[in-house]
């Protein structure tokens, strides 16, 4: 158990910059889900905390040690791996043991510390077997084991539940959350998937091309996204997007095809003749309203539909809509001014409550 | 989809297999049947007459105090040039797997001695060592070293087993680069952050990953000293001095075409022949189940 602090971690592959100046405070026994597409450092950033990867610049603090310059074994955290990184030669009973016995431990603790991780995770049974005789959810347990019994102050997990079938990953997820909390080990996770990012982490770190978009609670995050990337990323469907034009009078934007759609008062510090992107997402529209939808896809999920379409104005959107799909090719729809978003056309950033 | 070719003929497959079959006579089963045939048989001195003498070749040969001295050497030489070569190949290699600049440089560099031919590479350590004209055998001298490996014996041992063991890294190297590549570079670094040190992340991870393609590299190996190494051995020292570098396959050489004792030298031409079905057995049995974790 630990805290973690990443002050301005900056990498650079050759001349290209992956990483912008990575600024992070861990709590202890915190879970931090590290999210973003594939390429934006997210990977390498973690690997910097593992300290397989040296930093090009900045200080990585764990209980306020300066570890930057070690090596990894010297920073005493244990790392799950995507793709197991099992020692394919030793029985899973020494897969588990080896870190314990490269630290000296007596054979009775290293057997007793075995075996409690072994029943925690189920793996009694499989102490004999080596790793190529698992299944791919046994595979991740063992790797979760050797994790566990190390007893160490930072746990890392580089995408662990990737390699694994749909079933299977839905019910490892809730595993390891819930063995996180009980053994309340402060936790990096890093994942390209959003929905193991909002149920994952306590708090999620939404990283675009290098640097750190949002650093908030899954909630927070889906609420009020920092900018245009973190709200397209984070929600399924996407975020829908319509460019605007804000109102003379500062209350309304107004869309391409003219129609004015009211902000939420005191929300947003608009200007007038402001340029900016309004989001709303497609669980946020309802039905009828002043905009016209042409519908060219529709899904049925049982319990509500999907349906794609595209506006007078020539932009796509997508709406869930409660039970049965509509039957009508033309919706009138309208976007619940409450949960609406504006960003600024140019930066993309949020707009600022007003002051 | 038909894979299988169908012959109506029942003699063409056999016209079509009649040219390797006709090499592998021609140039194995004849000769080795010869040899077999002629290791029962004992010439006199001018040809003569013959006469069968059943094993008599074989018990002469293993009286013989000098063939008990060549197997000796063989012995010697064999495992010197195994553990030189596969051990310095495999320090290279580990080298070599590591992100350094210019590897591949470095790489293609390794893989050209194996591209030489024996009796250029022995002419190359005759360059080096000989006691007049070589580089390190005039340095040796100069540094108060008796050095004279046309005289001394160890010393010729030691220059052909250098000779021999320098021309086979590079095909190690090869296999155990490649054995190292296969190791996924996360089960290192799994090692690394559960706190074991390179040493003994070597030890008890790349080593016993490697093992399959070490004991691989073992067999070739020795094959290699035992029967490729003629040409080596008859440009640098031709057995000599004495018969100090003299080993089975060059004894058998000599005894035949030198001494002119063809039933001694078939003799010892089935002992190697035996050798290497021995040597292919272990191969078979344990390669092809293949050493593993």
């Amino acid at each position: 158990m630990a805290e973690l602090k990443l002050s301005g971690i900056v990498k650079n592959f050759g001349a290209v910059r992956v990483l912008h100046g990575i600024d992070l405070a861990v709590q202890n026994g915190e879970m931090i889900v590290i999210v973003g597409a594939s390429g934006c450092g997210k990977s390498t950033l973690l690997r910097i905390v593992a300290g397989l990867e040296r930093a090009t610049g900045g200080t990585v603090l764990i209980d306020d040690r300066d570890v930057t310059a070690l090596e990894p074994a010297a920073r005493d955290i244990a790392m799950v791996f995507q793709n197991y990184a099992l020692y394919p030669h030793m029985r899973v009973f020494d897969n588990m043991a080896y870190g314990l016995r490269i630290r000296g431990l007596a054979k009775d603790d290293i057997k007793r510390r075995v075996q409690e991780a072994a029943d925690l995770l189920g793996l009694s049974a499989l102490l004999d077997r080596r790793p190529r005789e698992l299944s791919g959810g046994q595979r991740q347990r063992v790797a979760m084991g050797r994790a566990i019994v190390r007893e160490p102050k930072l746990f890392l997990f580089d995408e662990p539940l990737s390699n694994l079938d749909a079933k299977l990953r839905v019910a490892m997820r809730a595993e390891i959350k819930r063995l996180q909390r009980r053994l309340g080990v402060t936790s990096l996770f890093v994942t390209h998937d959003q929905v193991e990012a909002m149920t994952l982490g306590d708090r999620l770190v939404v990283m675009h091309e290098g640097r750190a978009a949002q650093i908030a609670s899954p909630m927070e995050i889906f609420e009020r996204p920092a900018d245009t990337y973190v709200a397209g990323f984070i929600g399924s469907p996407a975020m829908n997007f319509l460019p605007a034009t804000i109102t003379e009078d500062g209350k309304g934007a107004r869309l391409s095809d003219g129609n004015i759609i009211a902000l939420p008062p005191g929300q947003f510090a608009a200007q007038p003749g402001q340029k900016v992107t309004l989001g709303i997402r497609p669980e946020h529209i309802s039905l009828p309203g002043p905009l016209r939808l042409t519908t060219d896809l529709i899904e049925p999920l049982g319990s509500e539909s999907v349906v794609h379409g595209r506006l007078a104005s020539g932009e796509t959107m997508a709406l869930r809509l409660p039970g049965a799909p509509p039957s009508a090719t033309v919706l009138e729809i309208a976007p619940r001014a409450e949960h609406l978003h504006v960003f600024d056309a140019e930066t993309g950033k949020r707009l600022p409550p007003p002051a | 989809m038909q894979r299988k070719a169908i012959f109506n003929n029942k003699l063409l497959p056999y016209l079509l297999l009649a040219p390797q079959l006709a090499i592998t006579f021609a140039f194995f089963f004849w000769p080795a049947g010869e040899a077999v045939w002629y290791s029962f048989i004992r010439q006199d001195a001018f040809g003569i007459s013959t006469q069968f003498v059943w094993f008599e070749n074989f018990t002469d040969l293993f009286a013989d105090p000098l063939y008990h001295q060549v197997i000796l050497n063989t012995v010697i030489f064999s495992v010197a040039v195994t553990v030189l070569a596969m051990g310095f190949a495999l320090g290279l290699a580990v080298l070599a797997d590591r992100h350094i600049r210019g590897k591949d440089g470095y790489r293609t560099l390794l893989i050209w001695p194996y591209a030489v031919a024996p009796a250029v590479a022995a002419i190359l350590y005759i360059f080096l060592f000989h006691p007049d004209i070589g580089l390190i055998g005039r340095a040796l001298k100069a540094a108060g070293v008796a050095w004279n490996y046309t005289l001394n014996g160890n010393q010729a041992m030691l220059v052909v087993v250098l000779a021999a063991a320098w021309k086979q890294v590079s095909y190690n190297f090869l296999f155990f680069l490649a054995g190292l590549q296969s190791i996924p570079r996360s089960v290192l670094e799994a090692a690394a952050i559960d706190g074991a040190s390179p040493l003994h992340r070597f030890r008890t991870v790349i080593f016993p990953l490697l093992s399959p393609t070490t004991f691989f590299l073992l067999v070739i190996n020795i094959t290699y000293a035992f029967f490729d190494t003629f040409g080596i051995i008859d440009a640098l020292t031709k057995g000599g001095p004495g018969n100090a570098t003299q080993t089975l396959i060059y004894r058998a050489y000599i005894d035949g075409r030198v001494n002119l004792d063809i039933g001694s030298s078939s003799a010892q031409s089935v002992v190697l022949m035996i050798a290497v079905m021995a040597l292919t057995l272990v191969q078979f049995r344990f390669i092809e189940r293949k050493v593993h974790y």
